[in-house]
């Protein structure tokens, strides 16, 4: 009796191209109406803040957007390394479908930490360690996307961002720490808002919108990596007798 | 053929890029030329107050020479590119590792030490301290060899990319940003008046663990772009 | 704060909240078009290739 599934029959661009398509809607429907139920709890169950009454509600969005945008960039870089040591091509492709995605939760993360710091620090941009390191991390993911863009032939595109995203990588740590000694040593330290203590309701619009935001990402990246898998293996067979492409 | 020690190796690319980049001097120099200019440009947008001047000093000799060093970075291997030369390079049982890791410290002599020895004539013109003058010198010392070795990383994936210098930069910039960071607070910790030891021994770490690991991982680099 | 003008003031803030929720949203609405755009492009492309084969 075989039990072991073959993972890896998923892992080529083939099977997985179908695979993928199905999984889609199971990730994005339940991210809507997660994505619904937190912004509900967010807005409605929540109380408001004593300190600053109802600015801290964008910290539900801003939150879980700086989560992501770190977390997606260690995974790129990840799937990156595994492209790069194992020469799987679905790898490198997977980690080029992340990029777009993690620099956008980079965007709104600066977006909604500006709008944030307006009425608690009083200015749009605060040099706080962590909106710092956020923007670097941006640069990095433009890095990455740049790279990628800037070099045709596929193969040495993948090869060469992933080492970047590896050394880069490897580089976040240090430029947070080093971000962060800089900020105390030049601010003292900015008004820590773990502060004021945190609601129930609070976490639980956080995590609802946090997970929201990962199956979000996972079909966005899922549809991405079906149109680069389609791009990349154009002229192979199996594509060719696609039904969309008739 | 004599067994070539590996740093004999090392002398050897060493010696030879120096003597390649001698012929044509004129690249050395518009590396230090653009640092003094970009040096000289702040105090004519920012204004001659000696006291505001002292606290830019370090911050804008900084990056300044970050960008200087960003300037030159594209030449590292493209001349060698161009004509061949990299392929046998890297055909050649010698290790490439070795063979990178003289690039970048010739290219580091060319670009960083310039830097190095004209910084303190520029400090004056910011009315540096004699103090911080010396521990500015010691930083930029630390430090451009670090911003050649991650340069070198950015120069190898570009390599033979049109738009490749604003690319290099793009990429490596980042990266240096804990260099400026510790590079310019360490002047700052001397004028006021704590001692800047803490900065310069991270600068050494920095600068010991990109020893260890640019020359390898800029070679696989040039494999991944030589393919 | 059940009537809806209240909400939207959000007590002063609601530029700064609105500001932040809504341009969240549209980041997410345009990746999504930008994801269904790369693939009708992608499968236009596949589907002259095709016709190209075939022809």
């Amino acid at each position: 009796m075989r039990l072991a599934i073959n993972w890896f029959k998923y892992s080529a661009p083939t099977t997985f191209y179908g695979l993928a398509g199905k999984l889609i809607p199971f990730f994005a429907w339940p991210a809507a109406i997660l994505f619904a139920v937190g912004l509900y709890i967010g807005f409605f169950v929540a109380p408001t803040d004593a300190v600053q009454s109802e600015a801290y509600r964008i910290m539900f969005i801003h939150v879980p957007a700086s989560i992501l945008s770190m977390f997606i960039y260690l995974i790129m870089a990840g799937y990156a390394a595994l492209g790069l040591i194992f020469k799987t091509r679905l790898s490198s492709m997977m980690a080029s479908a992340l990029a777009p995605t993690g620099a956008l939760f980079a965007f709104i993360s600066l977006w909604t930490g500006a709008l944030w710091g307006k009425p608690m620090w009083g200015a749009w941009w605060v040099w706080d360690a962590r909106l710092t390191s956020e923007l670097i991390l941006l640069f990095l993911y433009l890095g990455f996307i740049a790279l990628q863009a800037s070099i045709e032939d596929p193969r040495r595109a993948d090869r060469a961002s992933a080492l970047l995203a590896i050394v880069g990588s490897v580089n976040v740590p240090i430029i947070y720490y080093s971000v962060q000694w800089w900020n105390t040593l030049h601010q003292g330290s900015s008004i820590k808002f773990s502060g004021t203590s945190m609601h129930v309701a609070m976490q639980q619009s956080m995590f609802t919108i946090l997970v929201a935001c990962w199956l979000y990402v996972i079909a966005v990246v899922l549809a991405r990596v079906r149109s680069i898998i389609l791009e990349r293996e154009s002229n192979t067979q199996w594509v060719k007798d696609l039904a969309e492409t008739k | 053929m004599n067994k070539l020690s590996l740093f004999g190796l090392l002398g050897l690319v060493i010696r030879r890029d120096l003597l390649l980049a001698m012929r044509r001097r004129a690249d050395v120099l518009t590396t230090l030329v653009f640092f003094v200019m970009v040096v000289s440009l702040f105090p004519l947008g920012v204004g001659p107050e000696p006291d505001m001047l002292r606290k830019m000093a370090a911050g804008v000799l900084w990056v300044a020479a970050l960008l200087a060093s960003m300037l030159s970075l594209p030449r590292m291997f493209s001349a060698d590119y161009l004509d061949g030369t990299l392929e046998q390079m890297m055909l050649a049982p010698q290790s490439l590792t070795m063979m990178v890791l003289g690039k970048i410290i010739a290219h580091w002599m060319l670009s960083g030490l310039p830097l190095v020895l004209i910084a303190p004539v520029l400090g004056l013109q910011f009315d540096m301290s004699v103090q911080a003058l010396w521990v500015l010198m010691l930083a930029l010392l630390l430090g451009t060899p670090v911003l050649s070795m991650i340069g070198a990383i950015g120069a190898a994936l570009t390599l033979g990319l049109r738009g490749g210098g604003v690319l290099v930069s793009l990429l490596v910039l980042p990266l240096c940003i804990p260099v400026l960071i510790f590079g310019a607070g360490a002047v700052e910790a001397v004028n006021s008046g704590m001692d800047a030891i803490s900065n310069l021994s991270l600068l050494g770490a920095f600068l010991l663990f990109a020893l260890v690991f640019t020359p390898f991982v800029a070679a696989q680099a040039l494999k991944i772009s030589m393919e | 704060m059940m009537n809806w003008s209240e909400f939207f003031a959000m007590n002063g803030y609601g530029f700064y909240v609105w500001g932040s929720y809504g341009v969240a949203f549209l980041v997410f609405i345009i990746e999504i078009f930008m994801v269904r755009n790369r693939r009708k492009l992608a499968l236009r492309q596949l589907r002259l290739l095709n016709e190209s084969g075939e022809a």
